[in-house]
């Protein structure tokens, strides 16, 4: 039974992938992951300077997942070399996706331009963080022209593959992953928190977050997700990395159902921490086991079509 | 787990020492000692703090003024005003199976996790010697709760204005020549962390050391306190190391990162 990944020309020994944002600050911590089971990483959003981000509190959970604002703080691309040669060095068989952001395009090119001499397999273009508009503005991946002029841009300056991190609050997913993929997208990340939203503290009479709003994630986004992942699928022929509330092993197939290749994995750590990799790609293949799927790569896409052939279902029935 | 910050009355305000207050939160957290909880200043901001003397009815927090949010906390909260708390969070200290007698090393405001650690550790029978040390005999604190629980003090100060003048390291080792100790714990300015864990590993008794790292979660999922080169989480592993364990990271008594991920030299 094979669980690996093809994405890109890269190869993942299983689909699990650490989301932008979660454990990773630094290499070491990434490196953890995989010695947990996941099958590559993706480092947290850098820009090109450091920058500190919000004050606390920036992540919270609460009854429906996890909202966050951290404010994409980070060392910056310039200063991070280290962390992605730690990485690199400790794990040579897990691909590490670096995710970088900008205010502008012209910092996004300088990111790429400097991630080109560091050692990645992938760049993750995050256009879509929804917890910073007071200082940046709409994100690039909430409208279709900025979409494709910032891919376009990306992709005349490095050869490495990228994938665009596509946002859950439009309402024309299709259209923009299109436009990512026609100006030179290798994939699609889908999707990045949607929102923003808030909670508030009733005693204190205040929003909790100190930025006041932020991202949500985990459960309540999962529907949200899985939509978007199903859009994109339609949409488009480059592969898709599916994130957003992948919990539990159910949730992963279904990502993978809908068009999926590799799965993001973010709030899962904070209800199964480092199990959470081993959890989800047991599960996976407990499924397969039992519906007679020899390749991970059947799965993907499953659920797009018309008559189910019955014949197919549960082919070894526990 | 995670939680939701819960706004707490502070009940009481000691001023402990010249840069230390105390505040009482009518509350059982049910924290073991060593763990920590966020504590919120809407508007400000949210920091770690270690938990100090609990009881069925009340929980201390030490909290020092020791940067722009713990600068501003002792300033503008007042009794009856209202923090955030959020948690217990992180790992606990491990009292060895069959321990007599046990050493507490407080230096400064590292202090209050080891007032929590010597409640539990008598509670349990076990004989404690709590060594506290701070710049000057001011800044000494909590040395009357220790005594209230049947702890053996020793005081140290770079002064000698109280106790052994020196570094309490100095007062450990005196300790160690002429006990028979079980158990040494210590929470403090790090390189005063090294040097005990360096201790306990060279005498082959049971050490663990508290560290503190920049947090934003406080619960394993951001990463920012992630400690090089095993890539641990303070807030998650931590903040309790086993000192042997400590040992083995480059960064222990050498750097910490600061809230963009940056490297500071300690």
């Amino acid at each position: 039974m094979n669980v690996s990944v093809d994405f890109c020309g890269l190869k993942f020994p299983n689909p699990t992938v650490v989301a932008s944002g979660y454990l990773g600050v630094t290499g070491a911590s990434l490196a953890r992951c995989v010695e947990h089971g996941s099958g590559g990483v993706t480092s947290k959003t850098l820009f090109l300077e450091p920058r500190k981000g919000h004050p606390n509190p920036t992540v919270l959970t609460f009854q429906g997942g996890v909202i966050n604002a951290v404010g994409l703080s980070g060392e910056g691309v310039k200063n991070a070399k280290h962390e992605f040669e730690v990485y690199a060095d400790r794990c040579p068989d897990n691909p590490m996706i670096a995710s970088i952001g900008g205010a502008t395009i012209e910092e996004l090119i300088e990111c790429a331009e400097i991630m080109n001499e560091y050692p990645i397999d992938m760049l993750e273009l995050n256009f879509s963080c929804p917890n910073v508009h007071d200082e940046m503005g709409r994100p690039f991946a909430c409208d279709p022209q900025m979409t494709a002029d910032a891919t376009a841009a990306i992709r005349k300056v490095t050869k490495k593959p990228i994938s665009v991190k596509l946002s859950p609050n439009v309402a024309n997913i299709g259209v923009i992953a299109k436009q990512a993929e026609a100006n030179g997208a290798d994939a699609l990340t889908v999707v990045n928190t949607m929102g923003p939203g808030m909670l508030i503290d009733i005693d204190m009479r205040r929003p909790i977050l100190s930025n006041k709003v932020g991202g949500v994630s985990g459960h309540a986004l999962k529907p949200i997700a899985l939509r978007c992942v199903y859009e994109c699928y339609q949409n488009v022929k480059i592969p898709i990395i599916a994130t957003g509330g992948i919990i539990q092993a159910k949730d992963a197939i279904e990502m993978l159902m809908a068009g999926g290749s590799l799965l993001g994995i973010g709030s899962a750590l904070i209800y199964y921490d480092m199990a959470a990799f081993d959890k989800i790609t047991d599960g996976i293949r407990d499924f397969m086991k039992k519906e007679g799927i020899n390749d991970i790569e059947e799965l993907v896409g499953m659920a797009h079509g018309d008559m189910i052939d019955h014949s197919k279902l549960d082919q070894n029935p526990d | 787990m995670a939680y939701l910050p819960v706004a707490l009355k502070v009940e009481e305000i000691r001023q402990d020492s010249p840069n230390l207050k105390t505040y009482v939160f009518k509350r059982n957290l049910r924290a073991k000692p060593g763990q920590f909880v966020m504590v919120w200043v809407p508007g400000v901001d949210e920091v770690p703090m270690s938990i100090g003397w609990q009881d069925e009815e009340e929980v201390h927090i030490g909290i020092a003024d020791a940067g722009d949010c713990t600068h501003l906390l002792h300033e503008k909260i007042k009794v009856g005003d209202k923090l955030g708390i959020r948690g217990p969070y992180g790992s606990v200290f491990n009292l060895p199976e069959g321990a007599k007698k046990i050493v507490v090393i407080g230096g400064g405001y590292g202090t209050p996790p080891m007032l929590s650690l010597a409640q539990d550790a008598t509670a349990k029978g076990i004989e404690v010697i709590a060594i506290i040390g701070a710049r000057s005999k001011d800044y000494i604190i909590y040395e009357d709760w220790f005594k209230k629980l049947g702890c053996e003090v020793k005081l140290s100060t770079d002064d000698g204005s109280a106790g052994h003048k020196g570094y309490s390291t100095e007062v450990l080792e005196k300790v160690l020549e002429e006990e028979k100790i079980d158990g040494i714990y210590t929470c403090g300015p790090e390189l005063m962390m090294v040097n005990v864990a360096k201790q306990g590993v060279a005498k082959d008794i049971y050490t663990e050391v508290s560290l503190e790292r920049y947090m934003k979660c406080g619960f394993g999922a951001c990463g920012q306190c992630c400690m090089d080169n095993t890539g641990i989480r303070i807030c998650k592993e931590g903040p309790v190391l086993e000192a042997k364990y400590a040992l083995e990271h480059p960064e222990f008594g050498k750097y910490t990162r600061g809230p963009e991920g940056i490297i500071e030299e300690m």
